[in-house]
């Protein structure tokens, strides 16, 4: 077992052992499908029904479909972040509990140590969204199944890609925490407002045109727009069969977020993919740049 | 002896507090090097220092002859540091945190199970392995602690107040322990503690107050410089004591006279061999000498 192998194992290890972290992810993506379900489904199903065309109706589990399709893609696109940055709090659970210094004393190089944290987290992180992704195929086959298997398999390297992302953020973020309460502070605002401003809670085409600019400069945004497209294409494509007008079904991929605007220009899928992939490139490198230059630490 | 650590002229800031003076000392190899201070005096920032989890402002480590700037890895392969705070991984058996903790060090496989059956023998933790860390005691939690400082065979172990809070049985074996290490395997013993009768048994001590050193030597040459000898007399009424002409206290069931030194005590003792029929004569206590060179005692141990 080689050096790097071993400190995976270990992190990982101790992320399903602490029963109260792993329950709180794992449950986290389940809650948020129920609380959608719940509260958001009914409201989004009415808003589709309403913007239909006179003289056009669908049948229901189309526009169940199309709401699951929705949620799904929400729940997943903050998932795939917010579990990551729960699972690296192990990485500030260290310098709490001094186990960082007893990693330190070692020969081995401190960048070994960092991509060993990136690496246990996203496979963490990863096996719960995989889970998470399972739940809501579920969901989405029981309401009404129109995605085709080619999509679902988008889906997959979506939440592959994002969960890359989610990790190389919160390793970012979570290199410069040093205490329990920093991991409380920097958890709660992470779970509170990430959904918001990837715009998984609220589809950005509703926010003003100033926070829309703003949004379409974070990555995460793409990676939501990712999803939903995937999430929504089957739905929507078989809106189109059923004889929805074309200007009808861009007006509602607009609205849903499955067309981001970076200053003004469309950003075709190609594009999001590549911006997400260079997104987690640069977190990466500049994670491992600040590992390797950050001074010794100070008493 | 070589000297196995080097200290020059070692100088830390933080902020305002000079932790770290212009320190400057050497630790022979094999031998038991006792660090004394108070909280604050500059232990834990040298130790940190040495073990390269902290940047010196100035100065020079060299262990093993190798200076710690240059040579980092290869001097953090000689150490084995035991920290106040046991760092190991509570929910995970020993036996992992002992697996995980020995892969840092390329130690796997066949040469892994080896070492622990080695370290479990000479511990006593055989049947611990299974358990969690978290679940242990404090006195078995520290022969895990141990174990990991010894995985891969250190030249010097550094212990940070090892023995603090353990039950004299536990302490007995980590002494034990310490001692078959320095017997058998030459290992140099770099210790902090509180307890004074810990570093009275030390080859060399070294007191720090506020940074620098106030103090230094082997225990003796400590007590004969900063204490005095003590004769306790028994069988003699005080009258008698008090026509010796010299400071006492009385005992419950003797008197206990203080003198500058051995040969001060001998003289006495020879010109009134009436008085002196049932006596002893003992050194100062390194909690004396502590409190000479300090003005402060130690919390913990004796000195409390």
């Amino acid at each position: 077992m080689s050096i790097f192998t071993a400190l995976v194992k270990r992190n990982v290890t101790l992320f399903f052992k602490d029963k109260g972290t792993f329950f709180t992810s794992l449950i986290t993506p389940f809650i948020l499908l129920v609380l959608y379900a719940t509260f958001l489904g009914d409201i989004y199903r009415d808003t589709f029904v309403m913007n239909l065309p006179q003289g056009i109706s669908l049948p229901d589990t189309l526009l169940d479909g199309l709401v699951g399709g929705q949620l799904m893609s929400s729940i997943l696109s903050v998932s795939c972040v917010t579990v990551a940055f729960g699972a690296n709090f192990l990485m500030v659970q260290d310098k709490v509990r001094g186990s960082s210094k007893d990693l330190r004393i070692s020969p081995v190089p401190s960048s070994t140590l960092s991509l060993a944290y990136y690496a246990a987290t996203l496979l963490s992180t990863l096996l719960i969204c995989l889970v998470a992704v399972g739940a809501c195929l579920v969901y989405v086959y029981v309401v009404g199944w129109y995605l085709p298997a080619v999509d679902v398999g988008w889906l997959l390297l979506d939440v592959v890609l994002l969960t890359f992302f989610g990790t190389a953020l919160s390793s970012l973020v979570n290199r410069f925490l040093s205490t329990q309460g920093q991991i409380s502070a920097v958890g709660s605002i992470v779970s509170s407002c990430y959904g918001f401003i990837c715009g998984a809670y609220m589809p950005i085409a509703s926010f003003g045109e100033g926070l829309q600019t703003a949004v379409s400069f974070l990555p995460g945004t793409y990676g939501t727009a990712l999803l939903r497209t995937h999430s929504l294409r089957g739905p929507m494509a078989e809106m189109q069969r059923l004889g929805v007008p074309d200007t009808v079904i861009q007006e509602l991929k607009d609205a849903l977020d499955c067309r981001i605007y970076f200053n003004g220009q469309a950003v075709e899928i190609p594009a999001m993919y590549l911006i997400l992939g260079g997104a987690v490139a640069v977190l990466v490198a500049v994670f491992l740049l600040i590992s390797l230059t950050q001074k010794k630490a100070q008493k | 002896m070589t000297n196995i650590i080097e200290i020059k002229q070692l100088n830390k800031r933080f902020g305002p507090v000079h932790a770290v003076r212009d320190l400057s000392f050497q630790v022979k190899e094999g031998e038991l090097f006792a660090f004394l201070g108070v909280n604050g005096a500059g232990k834990s920032t040298t130790i940190n220092i040495l073990c390269g989890q902290l940047a010196k402002d100035s100065g020079q480590v060299l262990i093993g002859g190798a200076d710690l700037d240059d040579r980092p890895d290869s001097i953090k392969r000689e150490l084995g540091v035991v920290f106040q705070q046991s760092v190991l991984d509570a929910p995970l058996s020993v036996r992992d945190n002992l697996q995980s903790r020995a892969a840092l060090y390329g130690i796997t496989g066949a040469a892994f199970q080896q070492r622990l059956d080695e370290l479990a023998e000479l511990l006593c933790f055989r049947e611990l392995l299974r358990r969690p860390v978290g679940k242990l005691s404090g006195g078995q939690r520290r022969r895990i602690d141990i174990a990991r400082a010894l995985l891969h065979h250190p030249r010097i172990l550094i212990l940070d107040e090892p023995t603090t809070g353990l039950d004299p049985q536990t302490r007995k074996l980590l002494w034990n322990v310490i001692d078959r290490l320095r017997r058998e395997e030459s290992m140099t013993v770099f210790l902090t503690t509180h307890y004074m009768e810990e570093a009275a048994e030390a080859d060399y001590v070294v007191i720090l107050d506020s940074g620098s050193i106030c103090a230094e030597g082997t225990p003796l040459e400590l007590k004969n410089a900063h204490t005095g000898d003590f004769v306790t007399l028994y069988g003699v009424t005080e009258q008698e004591v008090q026509a010796l002409g010299v400071a006492y206290t009385s005992l419950r069931d003797a008197y206990r006279l203080s003198l500058q030194n051995t040969a001060e005590a001998t003289a006495l003792i020879v010109r009134h061999p009436e008085i002196f029929r049932d006596y002893e004569i003992t050194k100062g206590k390194m909690d004396d000498v502590f409190l000479q060179v300090t003005g402060k005692k130690l919390e913990g141990g004796e000195g409390k």
